[in-house]
């Protein structure tokens, strides 16, 4: 059948409009609107003391300035803690423009309206805000230190205290061969989409109604957060998500200060108003991820299998908690990684720092707890002598033991069952991909030329598709054009053209006529948002079951008109047949339009359904009891739990010694997401996933002084991968379907970043046998580190070295 | 017009404009607010991103890094005038434009602009009938940031639109 297309490298809808210059990104949108702009805190933690616009009100083409005092009602309040958790013991949250304190350099202060953005950030410049400077805390060993504290009230720093453990860790440890205590550290990045945040707000005041454009990853929920805010009713408030250039994470936070200020002057001022986000303001007044200090404990035998695994992580949280602390449990549950453990206690400490707040970067946590485990990994096989990989396949969950109950409660309050895979399969492949049997060959030939050369691996679980749920809703028009819709928004991720596959695929209709809108509250209210690579397992799944719903009410309509039997008919090519015998057939559009009786022939189709174009059954009304009119179906889909992907990762780095440049020859990929709807996608995205993980590992870090003043907040100096950064990358694939859901599928979005660290930092540390214990590394810090005497060496390179003497 | 305007004329993508802009206006945001034309993207404002790259007189240029007043008698070429009219009312896309769907070198689309005007530029002016290497590709497309891809299908996009026109 030419419709199945599930499965099908199908070239992307959304490119035409996106390699022709016609996307409509936010700051595309409103070409009138007015344009607001922020005064920002320059400090890190003061108090505010006066405000004074008085300069500013010259400025011509001024129209607002607002500040706290013209909030009002729940705008006036803090603004929401997202995720609420009974672990979070202190949350903060800021306000939507600072409320006499602030706590990060960003912060927003004052909001200005102005006829166009030069003029607004002029009269931003003319504003003074005098503050009072209190102590900084910067890092999460200050934090934890508390000499001072971010918030008065909370004099240890600790918003949460997050515990999970599955045993008694300090019998099991104390029993344990051998055991082992390191320290390590992981810096901030941040998603750094090239797009930054924006809200455009058009106010309709005989209608009493908003339509808010904004760029983000929930826009269901950002709807409701408006209208809760500017108490508004629901269905007065219209969001949706136009093109957005890309998010990571950042933009599922949700409603940022921008979402509700840009809106509430809009409201005021009965003009359209718009925000685009500024590079700096992206870097300072949006969010980062993954600063942890790791202290872990490991237990284990001569044979290199743990016994008993104890972690404590110390995690910087940043200035406020409004995603609560989702972070610090998709590390302390992914940890686990694809390894049996037998006891596992994780505390993770969530502090409060002077800095911007952390919430998910894509990987939201996975990238420091696989970092964790894989080091230790490393750790155990340096120090029994042993082959890191062989080290890995002696604790690896097998194949046989699905599904897998770690005893852990995941982010979605869920516990971490593993649905299937395949761990021992992955690292069988991963070995042949990337020649981990050559590497001492490698190593030998690089030295020959000057250089070391080390490899390393890592591996990972990634639980993806969290619940509650995603709907979706597919009609078929009597043009024969069949509308998809689905809550969750798309940055970049192809959904249009996935989902467009699946419903192809299910229904049986050319995917030309297919046509999907993502993230629009006008055509689906309910939704909860794209993060967790959940959006082709939930929504994917919900536009599966509701084209077969359609597809059954098709066969239904067309078994009456065909007089067959539903179960002997077919729909290929958007025709209606019955099997096996052609040419009884009825076009898929016919369905459509007599799926809705009708009084008024609008057009010519709609002729066929006229109430005296076709003789009923007296004794039925036209639309059957329980049934509703027009082909069209809603469902949803609303998993027991996670699916969890998985993979493994290799890095072969090779270092000159002269320059100790980090070189990345070479990077190998396993990837196991289930069945895949769109492969072409799929692997862009590990793609994309592997140069973030080669950044995070090599080049990005947020380079905050002890004042909290961020010195890297621009391209020129924050330094994300360009092309010459990235290496080449190698795939290959296993597929176990999740049992988990109709389509067998698990998420594949955040899959490629999850490794990158600690495969690399493995890579290096084998290269130059010195103790990585902080990533990422540059050149300058890797030079540091091995002319300074006091730095550990590793027992492998001592090994090397006797074997190299003998 | 305020003596902080001035009037300027500019061939973009073929057509004589005219607009009036403050003097201090990017030409990235005259290009976009002044003449609507939003295909060009702003991703840093500082010239390192490279997304708002257009053809100003024949080179590759950011527009962020330039006022809209230096354009003046000048002719650009951005996004939208990459694609050719097929006098049918149908556009035939540039080869760069076809090489980056079939070989899936744009996620979230907001670079690509950027990436497409430069590397148009990159094989207008080279002589296609000499193989292009990996490092002439990592030269062409090493100025521009890419959040999405990891640059693998941009390359491969590149070699892919070399091919296409070296056949044409």
């Amino acid at each position: 059948m030419t419709t199945k297309l599930f499965g099908e490298p199908v070239r992307r809808r959304e490119d035409q409009r996106l390699i022709t210059g016609k996307g409509r990104y936010l700051d595309d949108i409103g070409h009138t609107a007015l344009a607001a702009a922020f005064v920002r805190s320059p400090h890190a933690h003061a108090r505010i003391t006066d405000i004074d616009v008085d300069e500013a009100l010259d400025v011509e083409g001024l129209v607002a300035i607002y500040t706290y005092e013209d909030l009002t009602g729940p705008m006036a309040e803090p603004l929401p803690v997202l995720i609420p958790h009974p672990q979070l013991h202190a949350p903060r949250t800021g306000f939507p423009l600072a409320n006499g304190e602030v706590n990060h350099v960003g912060e927003p202060v004052v909001m200005v309206v102005a006829t166009d953005r030069y003029v607004a950030e002029d009269a931003c410049d003319r504003i003074v805000v005098s503050y009072e400077e209190l102590p900084v805390v910067v890092g999460v060993d200050a934090a934890r230190a508390a000499e001072h504290a971010v918030h008065e009230e909370i004099p240890d720093n600790v918003a949460a205290r997050h515990h999970q453990e599955t045993g008694d860790v300090e019998p099991a440890l104390a029993a344990a061969p051998r055991t082992l205590s390191f320290t390590q550290y992981i810096e901030r990045s941040a998603c750094m989409p090239m797009e930054g945040k924006g809200v455009h707000a058009k106010w309709d005041a005989d209608d009493s109604s908003l339509r808010v454009y904004t760029s983000t990853q929930a826009s269901t929920s950002v709807r409701a957060a408006i209208a809760a805010k500017l108490k508004l009713s629901l269905d007065k408030v219209e969001v949706i998500a136009p093109d957005v250039g890309g998010g990571f994470g950042v933009k599922i936070v949700h409603p940022w200060p921008e979402e509700l200020l840009v809106p509430l002057a809009a409201i005021n001022l009965g003009r359209e108003v718009k925000w685009a986000e500024d590079r700096r303001e992206h870097f300072i007044g949006s969010a980062h991820e993954r600063q942890q200090r790791q202290e872990i404990t490991v237990g284990y035998d001569d044979d290199g299998r743990i016994t008993a695994l104890d972690v404590h992580i110390w995690h910087d949280n940043g200035a406020y908690t409004p995603y609560g602390i989702i972070v610090p449990i998709v590390t302390a549950t992914q940890l686990v990684g694809p390894y049996a453990l037998p006891v596992y206690r994780v505390v993770v400490e969530s502090v409060f720092t002077n800095t911007v707040i952390v919430t998910p970067y894509r990987g939201a946590g996975r990238p420091q707890g696989c970092y964790a485990m894989e080091r230790t990994m490393d750790r155990i096989a340096d120090d029994l002598g042993l082959d890191r990989a062989v080290v890995r396949e002696r604790n690896l969950i097998q194949a046989d033991q699905f599904p897998y109950d770690h005893r852990l409660t995941f982010q979605d309050g869920r516990p971490v069952i593993y649905d299937s895979g395949d761990y021992p399969g992955l690292l069988d492949k991963l070995r042949t991909l990337v020649g981990w049997s050559e590497a001492e060959h490698l190593r030998a030939d690089a030295a020959e030329r000057g250089k070391l050369l080390g490899v390393g691996m890592a591996l990972y679980v990634e639980g993806t598709g969290p619940g509650p749920y995603e709907g979706g809703h597919v009609q078929v028009l009597g043009s024969g054009k069949v509308l998809v819709s689905t809550g969750l928004t798309s940055q970049g991720q192809g959904h249009e053209t996935a989902f467009a596959q699946i419903v192809a695929s299910e229904l049986g209709v050319p995917i030309e006529d297919v046509e999907v809108t993502t993230g629009d509250t006008r055509r689906f209210g309910y939704a909860v948002g794209t993060f967790a690579s959940r959006a082709a397992v939930m929504s994917g799944n919900a536009i599966a079951l509701a084209a077969r719903g359609v597809r059954e009410k098709a066969l239904r309509i067309a078994a009456d008109v065909l007089e067959a039997a539903p179960e002997d008919l077919e729909i290929d090519a958007g025709l209606v047949q019955v099997k096996g015998v052609p040419g009884t057939s009825i076009p898929l559009r016919t369905v459509a339009v007599l799926s809705n009786p009708l009084r008024y022939a609008f057009d010519e189709a709609a002729k066929q359904a006229t109430q005296f174009a076709k003789a009923g059954d007296d004794d039925k009304p036209p639309v059957a009891v329980g049934d509703a009119p027009g082909l069209e179906h809603r469902d949803y889909y609303s998993p027991i739990r996670s699916t969890f992907a998985s993979g493994a990762h290799a890095a072969i780095v090779e270092i000159d010694p002269a320059t100790w440049e980090i070189d990345v020859v070479k990077y190998a990929v396993v990837h196991d997401c289930g069945n895949v709807v769109n492969p072409m996608i799929v692997e862009g995205q590990v793609h994309g996933g592997v140069a973030q993980g080669v950044g995070g590992a090599l080049y990005e870090r947020m380079a905050y002084d002890a004042d909290g003043q961020l010195q890297n907040a621009s391209f020129m100096d924050f330094l994300m991968p360009y092309a010459s950064e990235v290496p080449n990358i190698d795939i290959d694939h296993q597929q176990t379907p999740s049992p988990l859901n109709p389509l067998g599928i698990k998420g594949a979005g955040e899959a490629g970043v999850i490794p990158g660290t600690a495969a690399i930092a493995s890579a290096i540390e084998d290269a130059v046998g010195r103790r990585i214990a902080s990533m990422p590394i540059s050149p300058t810090e890797l030079y540091d580190l091995v002319r300074d005497p006091s730095s550990e060496r590793t027992a492998t390179a001592a090994r090397r070295e006797a074997g190299a003497m003998a | 017009m305020t003596d902080t305007e001035r009037t300027i004329t500019v061939t973009v993508n073929g057509v004589p404009r005219e607009a009036t802009v403050p003097v201090r206006r990017l030409l990235s945001d005259a290009l976009r607010h002044d003449l609507g034309l939003t295909g060009t993207h702003v991703g840093c404002e500082h010239g390192v991103c490279g997304a708002c790259t257009v053809i100003v007189d024949g080179d590759p240029v950011r527009s962020c890094l330039m006022l809209a007043v230096q354009v003046d008698g000048s002719e650009v070429r951005t996004v939208e005038g990459l694609a050719r009219e097929d006098h049918q009312g149908g556009q035939v896309l540039h080869p760069v434009q076809e090489a980056f769907r079939e070989c899936h070198a744009l996620q979230c689309g907001f670079c690509t602009p950027g990436f497409l005007m430069t590397i148009a530029a990159g094989l207008e002016e080279r002589d296609n009938s000499v193989e292009l290497t990996e490092e002439d590709v990592d030269d062409m497309v090493g100025g521009n940031l890419c959040r999405c891809t990891g640059y693998a299908n941009i390359k491969k996009a590149v070699h892919h639109a070399a091919a296409a026109m070296r056949d044409a």
